[in-house]
């Protein structure tokens, strides 16, 4: 039976049935799920306490303006003194007291409203508060003038400017938007894949080392297919936990706020929210046909076929190293010294990702990440949804690739030496006279 | 004899260092061969190099005449010193593995592990992992899965290491059985006696070269050299032990008996025989102990070394 074979059944078996891997797949979304929904609950906690605001309005323009919220209940206070009004309100232990003094005119109202409470009012009570009278002196002040309110609020102008590429494909910010999205996730989800499942090779590496079982093992298969074998056991392992993950969030995050009557509204993230202002104040239908329609105008093949090719080739790359690591050291705190240096480009490569890439998709600084191979996945990834020509993302393809061969050479020498070195501590000159072996 | 493994001229650098330089050994078919050598002295490396672990610098190796080649490692069983299981995996699926990547289909591999189970009569061991079996019943599986694939050479690196005198003889009857059943052995151990017992053909490497090889006892022969302990009990001791120096170059012997007698060790001339030694002996006193000095693999492993370094 060919080996390659048997030894990726093996490293694909032992990772799956392993406990802690088993407790991780189940546990991570739960986890995951859990700490969302409990924000969500403490939020809606928090806003839930009802709040009381007396309004003393000596000016006489806000008898009914301010209407009761869910949250927020208003009581005119009439024939006061502020003094009596004051105390009052400290006794029956209300949130706040709004004083509105008597004015001459109106833009002297605006600097001498006061707001009394216990401690300092909440931002959004206060915004609420400010807009209220702030709309009302508006109007008043548009009347003073002889102008209409409703008219003036009819020749408002809203621009939206309409996008459209010189090759007649429309664009929108919404559409921006989504493919920062997508290109973050998609680099995002690489790093993490690699650290995650790197780490898991590396470990399985100084397990066979130090378990002696390694000298048995290579008497039998070629180190090159050992360290291939591992890798592509250990990434299907992952996969596999991945899809797991996302088959169990997508089902907790549906069961749960339906158990919990949790408002899906409240667990969307700051981008979620972004997108949905951007898709305008047309209501939600609208919003998801313009997300649907924008979704359309994404290249998808090419991001699929390059997402696959990419996601594929720079894990590969940093697994070789991983794995290579592994063998270099003989025990898991030995490997502080070399993660550096795995570490530095990935990290490198997700924020320049993030802050070039969201600035100025074809810069010269994201383009030139996109080509170097260490970063090329994750940089390229996210710059693709924004276009980029087809020979530029072969090319990188194609460095990329040429590269993973030359680690993988390069892994397989030190893997091939170290395995069997016990007890030396590896340094990098170290590491170099193994090449020569 | 026919020879199953020969190592021609086989020189391997690390770097700076030289494991081997211009080593070459041939191991006959059928016989128990002792790989002995100080540490560090290039045994192991040997022995990868045979395995294809290791590619030798320069040098040929072939398996029953042919060159080496990759498919060779199925007739190949190896026990390497570094030696271990994987601890979190169950004993029998890891046998069934590592038999799998000799190249042993799963029936067969089941097979051959049902009978080597039964025999060390450890079949009740095979869903344990490895790491709630004890050092030497680890060392135990650790010798089925060298053997079971039926290999016509197999290297043994320490193999007693770990196991209580009982197993350890047990192991040795193993040993010697499969030698018995066609299989050839090649021995690396620091435990001299088991070489004594077991070995018919040795190389000693010293110093990344080989320093002395051949059938185990035409080495002795070369290394024995008319010496005799002998025990005698003379009316007069001290005119006996002054009469033995003039005649013979005489040392005091150390062995066991359970008379008060004399002790020396005699060596006598090349061409003179032990009997004339033994009929001047008689005419003292009363011989009580007789025996020809047969150098040790212990000794002349000791003299060697000591001689090369």
């Amino acid at each position: 039976m060919n080996h390659l074979k048997l030894i990726i059944k093996r490293e694909y078996l032992t990772k799956v049935k392993n406990k802690s891997f088993i407790i991780m797949t189940f546990l991570t979304p739960v986890i995951m799920v859990g700490v969302f929904s409990l924000v969500a609950y403490l939020a809606s906690i928090n806003n839930s306490t009802s709040k009381e605001i007396a309004i003393l309005d000596e000016s006489g323009y806000f008898s009914d303006q301010f209407e009761n919220t869910e949250n927020t209940t208003y009581t005119y206070l009439t024939n006061q003194t502020l003094e009596i009004a004051k105390t009052q309100s400290e006794e029956q232990e209300l949130y706040g007291l709004l004083y509105i003094p008597k004015v001459n005119n109106l833009s002297e109202l605006a600097e001498q409203v006061t707001f009394y409470s216990e401690d300092s009012p909440s931002l959004s009570v206060m915004n609420n508060v400010e807009d209220v009278i702030e709309k009302e002196v508006n109007i008043l002040v548009l009347k003073n003038a002889g102008i209409d309110a409703a008219s003036i609020q009819d020749m408002r102008v809203r621009v939206k400017a309409h996008q459209e590429t010189y090759k007649g494909q429309e664009t929108s910010e919404l559409g921006s938007i989504m493919k920062l999205a997508f290109g973050g996730l998609a680099g995002y989800l690489l790093f993490m894949f690699i650290i995650i499942y790197g780490n898991m090779i590396m470990r399985s590496v100084i397990e066979e080392k130090t378990s002696r079982i390694i000298e048995v093992i290579i008497s039998s298969v070629k180190p090159i297919k050992l360290l291939l074998g591992k890798i592509i056991g250990t990434s299907l392992a992952g996969v596999t936990q991945f899809l797991m993950w996302t088959i169990l969030m997508g089902v907790l995050m549906t069961v749960v706020p339906l158990i919990f009557g949790i408002d899906a509204n409240e667990m969307q993230t700051p981008q979620q929210q972004a997108l949905m202002q951007a898709a305008g104040e047309g209501g939600i239908e609208n919003g998801v046909a313009q997300f649907m329609m924008e979704a359309n105008n994404l290249p998808l093949m090419n991001l699929v076929i390059m997402f696959l090719l990419f996601f594929i080739g720079g894990y590969l790359l940093y697994a070789s190293l991983y794995a290579a690591i592994g063998a270099a050291v003989d025990s898991e705190t030995d490997t502080q010294q070399f993660m550096l240096p795995i570490l530095l480009p990935l990290m490198l490569a997700v924020y320049v990702g993030i802050f070039t890439v969201m600035d100025n998709p074809h810069g010269t600084v994201a383009q030139v990440f996109s080509f170097i191979p260490f970063t090329s996945p994750v940089v390229m990834l996210m710059r693709i949804p924004f276009g980029v020509p087809i020979w530029q993302q072969v090319l990188s393809v194609v460095i990329l690739f040429a590269t993973f061969i030359g680690t993988v050479w390069f892994a397989a020498k030190i893997y091939r030496v170290g395995i069997l070195m016990y007890g030396k501590k590896a340094s990098y000159k170290e590491l170099l006279k193994w090449l020569k072996y | 004899m026919d020879k199953l493994l020969v190592a021609q001229n086989i020189s391997k650098n690390f770097g700076e260092f030289q494991a081997l330089d211009d080593v070459s050994i041939e191991v006959p078919k059928g016989s128990v061969f002792g790989l002995l050598g100080p540490n560090g002295a290039g045994k192991t490396t040997l022995i990868r190099i045979v395995n294809q672990i290791t590619m030798p610098d320069q040098g040929k190796v072939f398996l029953d005449g042919e060159p080496l080649q990759p498919n060779h490692i199925q007739n190949i069983g190896y026990l390497p010193e570094e030696r271990g299981l994987y601890k979190s995996m169950k004993v029998g699926e890891q046998a069934l593995y590592l038999a799998q990547l000799k190249g042993l289909s799963k029936s067969e591999a089941k097979a051959k592990l049902k009978y080597w189970f039964d025999r060390l009569d450890i079949g009740d061991w095979w869903n344990k992992k490895i790491q709630e079996l004890s050092k030497g019943m680890a060392q135990k599986i650790q010798f089925v899965v060298t053997v079971m694939h039926d290999p016509k050479l197999l290297i043994f690196d320490e193999p007693f290491s770990g196991f209580d005198p009982i197993n350890a003889n047990l192991i040795k009857d193993e040993i010697l059985k499969l030698r018995d059943d066609g299989a050839t052995i090649i021995f690396s151990t620091h435990r001299m006696e088991s070489v004594e017992e077991m070995c018919d053909h040795i190389a000693l490497i010293n110093r990344s070269k080989k320093i002395l090889d051949g059938k185990l006892i035409d080495i002795k022969r070369a290394y024995q050299n008319n010496t005799y302990d002998v025990g005698l009990i003379a009316a007069n001791a001290q005119e006996a032990t002054g009469l033995l120096k003039d005649k013979f170059s005489l040392t005091p012997a150390t062995f066991k008996s359970i008379n008060d007698d004399l002790k020396y060790r005699i060596q006598i001339a090349p061409n003179a025989s032990s009997n004339e030694l033994l009929q001047y002996l008689a005419s003292l006193g009363q011989v009580t102990h007789f025996n020809e000095v047969i150098p040790t693999v212990n000794d002349i492993f000791i003299e060697t070394v000591n001689k090369n370094n």
